[in-house]
């Protein structure tokens, strides 16, 4: 019953996000058809002076420019539809081979960072609301707000300067160790402590503010109020029933922080040179690389969709009521 | 959301105040009477720690960085600003427009505005501002077209509850054209929401922007903005110069929060029921 529920759920997701990723498809393109770079001039270089333009047409009809709008874009469509993704202009390789060894190195590093500010967020926030009002729920309150006030990029370097400089704890950026020859994973686990806690702590405010204000909420309830007056104790109130409670709202929440996250992503792979799939739009950017850039930002697009789906199913097996609206 | 323990103290508002009020003083006065030139480079002084000379520090080139950081600052506010403005106008055209003609349209709009939703912001500003030459007008834009939802929802639901109302059935029986109706009925009843979603917005766009020149997408980099600042000093900072990166970013969170701390209370005073739509 349930499993079918959240079958047709995702089917019905899935369904929208196809007008969903046109949108996202056509604006790309048509920001790409309006901009004053031209791809031709771009790929010459220093030679678009010297090179005759019959030769500059030649590559325009090989390109397929000379088509209509329309028409480039449905061709364009149809290549990524078939998992075409063209070549980088700026790296000269497949952007699936760029995107296939650079994904794997950002899943590792966004995934832990994710767990890490879930659990921190619920915790540290849980801690807040059950001394409402106190001292802690002050500093953690306060504390919280001042972090999302913070850019990630300048925490990031405020953190470098500490451990990495100061204290020279942790290297300041980079996947292994320069004078390494092979990457071990005693290395890579070094070189992802800091990206990592930098991403966690720059997004964990809004959870700990959020897992706060639902703790708060539950904490008021009947049966928490029943519980205490069982007279069961006070870490099982907390734990057994209010926590419990809280957490649904709360894995919604995943899906919500999804674009926040990617954002996050970029940045701190830029400040830590950490060679994930995040920082390479940045790169591309600068090289106005377009076919790298297009593969990179419907990644991220997919990437929220997908989150936001995620967060929908965990809902549901936590909360059997929802399958009835679902 | 209710109010967090940092803000329910009642002067925490008027701190807040108090701090941009200084901040905006500072930006305005002392660029034009400053006798040292910001852009002045001097090799002989750089990379100084803070000293009494130079309270914030000097740059690799010798530039005071506390001088740099309110030219920086000046920069960033005018640009957050033009780009706060930019949003809510688009979210303001585009919640009338949802609301007003309904139906089709309305639906439409609507899901473009999710479209624009699931993408993350930074990574559309990234691609604006890459395929246009990247510079002010760029910045502005990428921000605009990336931050007026919130606002077109808020000025949708609102426009759809008035629009029932008997002041404005009124005005459709005495013969009032569409035009007439949004603009003297509708707007003047949205003002206090859409200037709230503004002034929500500016911190927004001064992240943006800073975050966007930070990457090197921004603003030229001989202008003085704190992204360009940051992204300077983070060459220095590896040599143990922390001060030329640390302190402009200081200028970017000390007014974000402050800013953030205000808007709270406007929340609260200007419309309680509305809260849970307009948290950041």
């Amino acid at each position: 019953m349930r499993a079918r529920a959240i079958g047709r759920m995702v089917a019905w997701r899935l369904l929208f996000a196809v007008p969903l990723l046109l949108i996202v498809t056509a604006v790309m393109f048509a920001l790409a058809k309006v901009s004053p770079f031209d791809p031709v001039r771009q790929y010459l270089g220093d030679r678009a002076s010297l090179t005759s333009s019959e030769v500059v047409e030649q590559i325009r009809r090989n390109w397929g420019l000379d088509r209509p709008v329309l028409e480039q874009y449905l061709t364009w469509l149809g290549n990524l539809l078939r998992g075409e993704l063209g070549d980088s202009r700026s790296l000269h390789r497949p952007v699936a081979e760029i995107i296939g060894e650079r994904l794997g190195w950002t899943l590792l590093m966004v995934g832990l960072a994710l767990v890490l500010m879930l659990v921190a967020g619920l915790v540290v926030g849980t801690l807040a609301a059950w001394r409402e009002n106190s001292w802690l729920d002050r500093a953690i309150s306060g504390g919280a707000l001042a972090n999302e006030a913070a850019p990630v990029f300048w925490f990031a370097l405020i953190v470098i300067s500490v451990f990495a400089v100061r204290l020279g704890w942790f290297p300041a950026g980079g996947l292994t160790d320069p004078a390494a020859t092979s990457i071990t994973p005693g290395d890579v686990a070094h070189h992802l402590v800091l990206p990592c806690l930098v991403l966690a702590v720059s997004q964990s405010s809004w959870l700990v503010l959020f897992a706060r204000e639902s703790v708060l909420g539950v904490l008021r309830e009947d049966f928490v109020v029943g519980a205490r007056a069982r007279g069961l104790r006070e870490r099982t109130v907390l734990v057994r029933h209010a926590l419990r409670s809280a957490l649904l709202p709360y894995i919604t929440l995943i899906g919500v922080r999804m674009p926040e996250l990617v954002t996050g992503a970029i940045l701190v792979e830029t400040v830590f040179s950490w060679p994930g799939v995040a920082s390479v739009s940045v790169e591309a950017a600068l090289a106005v690389d377009f076919p790298l850039l297009a593969a990179v930002t419907l990644l991220g697009t997919l990437a929220v969709l997908l989150g936001n789906l995620v967060a929908d199913v965990c809902h549901v097996l936590a909360d059997p009521r929802t399958v009835a609206d679902a | 959301m209710r109010e967090v323990a940092g803000t329910r103290r009642p002067y925490g508002h008027r701190v807040a105040l108090a701090v941009l009020a200084i901040l905006a003083v500072a930006v305005l006065v002392v660029p034009p009477i400053a006798q040292v030139d910001q852009r002045l480079v001097d090799l002989s002084a750089a990379g100084l720690p803070p000293s009494f000379a130079h309270p914030f520090g000097t740059d690799e080139l010798g530039r005071d960085v506390l001088l740099r950081s309110l030219y920086g600052l000046r920069v960033s506010a005018l640009i957050g600003l033009a780009a706060a403005v930019t949003g809510v106008i688009l979210g303001t055209a585009v919640g009338l427009l949802a609301g007003s003609l309904g139906g089709l349209a309305d639906r439409l709009l609507m899901r473009v505005a999710d479209g624009v939703q699931a993408l993350p912001h930074l990574l559309a500003g990234i691609f604006v501002v890459a395929l246009f030459a990247p510079g002010v007008v760029a910045v502005v834009v990428s921000v605009g077209v990336t931050h007026w939802l919130t606002t077109a929802r808020i000025v949708r639901s609102e426009v759809l509850s008035l629009r029932s109302r008997t002041f404005v059935e009124a005005a459709i029986g005495g013969g009032a054209g569409r035009a007439r109706i949004v603009f003297r009925h509708y707007l003047p009843h949205l003002l206090p929401q859409i200037m709230l979603a503004s002034v929500l917005l500016i911190p927004h766009a001064i992240w943006h922007e800073t975050a966007l020149s930070f990457l090197g997408l921004g603003l030229p980099p001989h202008l003085a903005s704190l992204g360009n600042m940051i992204s300077d000093g983070q060459r220095s900072l590896l040599t143990g110069h922390w001060w030329s990166s640390v302190f402009p970013g200081l200028f970017i969170f000390v007014p974000t929060l402050a800013i953030s701390v205000v808007a709270r209370r406007l929340r609260d005073r200007l419309s309680p029921r509305r809260r849970s739509e307009l948290t950041l």
